[in-house]
């Protein structure tokens, strides 16, 4: 009896112990794994090439500048419209609207993030792109501008759901002692209580970015596919291709081990490398102001 | 002797029910010490959180009767609620400083009070430090993060806070319930410093506290006023029979 126990609990922490280290080792294998298949990409084609304005890969120009900024450009569009309305409707949610009123709404707003992608995207060609074809009056709707508004309906849910957290984990004293000096309601929130969760704030806006670049379906769907140098944000208005659309667009009719094949796996490090450059720059953050309220405590 | 506040038939509802006034009458002299005390539930803090309206944002099924500050009375809905609690400053149980240094606490009040004179901060800095008791310790490093003061410290910076707006009337919710007795005994001079200024309304922490304190002392018990006495009487030959077993702490 007591040995079968011991044996059990043997298998259980092995186990779990298991469980933890495989996280770590499949990222590390898709990371090398990259590496392996994207560093020959370098040798193959030369440097100034590779980082040239010209994305022709049937007559050999590998230049993938135009995919970075497609990827860019729909980010940040999709970073400008869901960054303050996601902070807005969270700041409604904790803030202002009525208990019963949250509890109903904010389910609803995390349903829209299990919504698929390539919902969105159909919702896109069929709807928003000829509408703003019309209103606009472009030569297509298939532009940055539409992939970056429903990049931004994305993200908006991932913002909402983790930044109303953060909100509402702010003390209730804390709301008070702003009142009691005389604060009024919007005060208290710009000044008080939004510095106060403004960590969690942070990690809602990175992971809203780091969800809206990651995104394939949707943008290769909406933005028109157009591997074009964007310059600003003037070329909302323009077609426009994205690293992720890329990939996924041609990596299913490339010769195993060519050129094209290797430089597709070096856009993918980029892309790896680019989302690890944002998701480390907001832990560094969240964790600067941690080390000094721990400076601070001790 | 003045009467700053004058609390005409107050009642109060929760809408749970948990907590409420029944039919209150209190008249709180200026320029002293007025405490509340009391078992716990008998609606002390519910009548600090009338006095500057916070209670507007809990869940207050009704409010009846009047508060007159200066005869005019705080319940009428046309009353100016942050113009109301620019004058009735309150310190809380526990010490909730804002997430600034120790100046930003401070001047916090007076930013949001539209003060734009900077020589005005200063002067209301150290005047309020001075008065909390808390200047000596803190002079120095005024910019400092107020969350690396000790409880104690953090305690009379909210009080300083408060007093930085130059209120009429302070309001403290057991403002020494988490400190050690070398720091209560500076908030409670402080306190003897302050009520020459101001009007003072207390919710002390124990019986004890309440007898040092007081100037005047009522007694609550579940909602109900059971007696107002100056502080010297009610301690000493209370009038009533439950005021004398709470005193000589026979129940609570």
């Amino acid at each position: 009896m007591q040995k079968d126990l011991n044996w059990r609990e043997f298998l259980i922490t092995r186990l779990i112990k298991f469980s933890g280290y495989s996280a770590i080792i499949f990222v590390s294998m898709i990371f090398f794994f990259l590496l392996k298949e994207g560093l020959p990409a370098l040798s193959e084609v030369p440097l100034g090439d590779l980082f040239s304005t010209r994305w022709y890969p049937i007559e050999s120009y590998y230049g993938i500048l135009p995919l970075i900024s497609g990827s860019i450009l729909v980010t940040v569009g999709a970073g400008i419209i869901a960054v303050p309305f996601g902070i807005g409707v969270a700041i409604y949610l904790a803030e202002i609207a009525p208990r019963w009123l949250r509890n109903m709404l904010k389910p609803l707003v995390e349903l829209l993030g299990g919504l698929p992608s390539v919902v969105l995207g159909f919702l896109g060609i069929l709807i928003l792109s000829p509408t703003l074809r019309v209103t606009l009056d472009l030569p297509t709707g298939l532009t940055a501008l539409s992939g970056a508004l429903l990049l931004g309906g994305i993200a908006i849910p991932t913002v909402v759901s983790i930044s109303e957290d953060a909100l509402d984990a702010v003390p209730k004293s804390y709301r008070d002692a702003a009142l009691a000096l005389g604060a009024t309601r919007w005060q208290t929130i710009w000044r008080v209580t939004l510095p106060a969760a403004r960590s969690g704030v942070l990690t809602a806006v990175m992971l809203g970015v780091g969800r809206s670049i990651g995104e394939t379906m949707t943008v290769m769907m909406v933005t028109g596919n157009a591997p074009i140098l964007a310059k600003g944000l003037g070329d909302l208005f323009s077609p426009v291709r994205t690293m992720t659309a890329t990939i996924a667009a041609e990596m299913g009719e490339v010769a195993n081990a060519s050129t094209h094949y290797h430089v597709l796996f070096f856009i993918g490090l980029v892309l790896f490398l680019i989302s690890l450059a944002v998701n480390m720059t907001a832990s560094a953050i969240v964790f600067r102001q941690k080390k000094r309220a721990e400076r601070v405590l001790s | 002797m003045k009467n700053k506040i004058v609390i005409e038939n107050l009642t109060l509802q929760y809408s749970d029910g948990t907590e409420s006034l029944n039919g209150i009458n209190l008249d709180i002299p200026a320029n002293a010490t007025t405490v509340l005390f009391g078992p716990a539930g008998g609606g002390k803090s519910s009548i600090l959180r009338c006095l500057n309206r916070l209670n507007d944002l809990a869940d207050v099924e009704k409010v009846t009767g009047k508060i007159l500050l200066d005869g005019e009375n705080i319940l009428d809905l046309k009353t100016d609620v942050i113009a109301l609690r620019r004058k009735v400053g309150m310190v809380f149980a526990r010490p909730v400083v804002l997430p600034f240094s120790i100046r930003g606490n401070l001047t916090y009040g007076l930013e949001l009070a539209g003060e734009k004179r900077k020589s005005r901060y200063a002067e209301a800095v150290e005047r309020s430090l001075k008065l909390a008791a808390l200047w000596d310790e803190v002079h120095d490093r005024l910019d400092d993060p107020a969350i690396a003061l000790s409880g104690g410290q953090q305690q009379r910076l909210c009080l300083a806070r408060s007093i930085a707006l130059e209120p009429e009337v302070l309001l403290l919710d057991e403002p020494t319930s988490g400190l050690d007795p070398i720091s209560t005994s500076k908030v409670e001079d402080a306190l003897i410093e302050l009520k020459k200024q101001y009007t003072v309304i207390l919710v002390p922490h124990s019986v004890q506290q309440a007898a040092r304190t007081s100037d005047y002392a009522a007694f609550f018990l579940e909602g109900k006023l059971i007696e107002y006495a100056p502080g010297t009487e009610i301690f000493t030959n209370p009038k009533k029979q439950r005021t004398e077993d709470y005193v000589m702490g026979r129940f609570g």
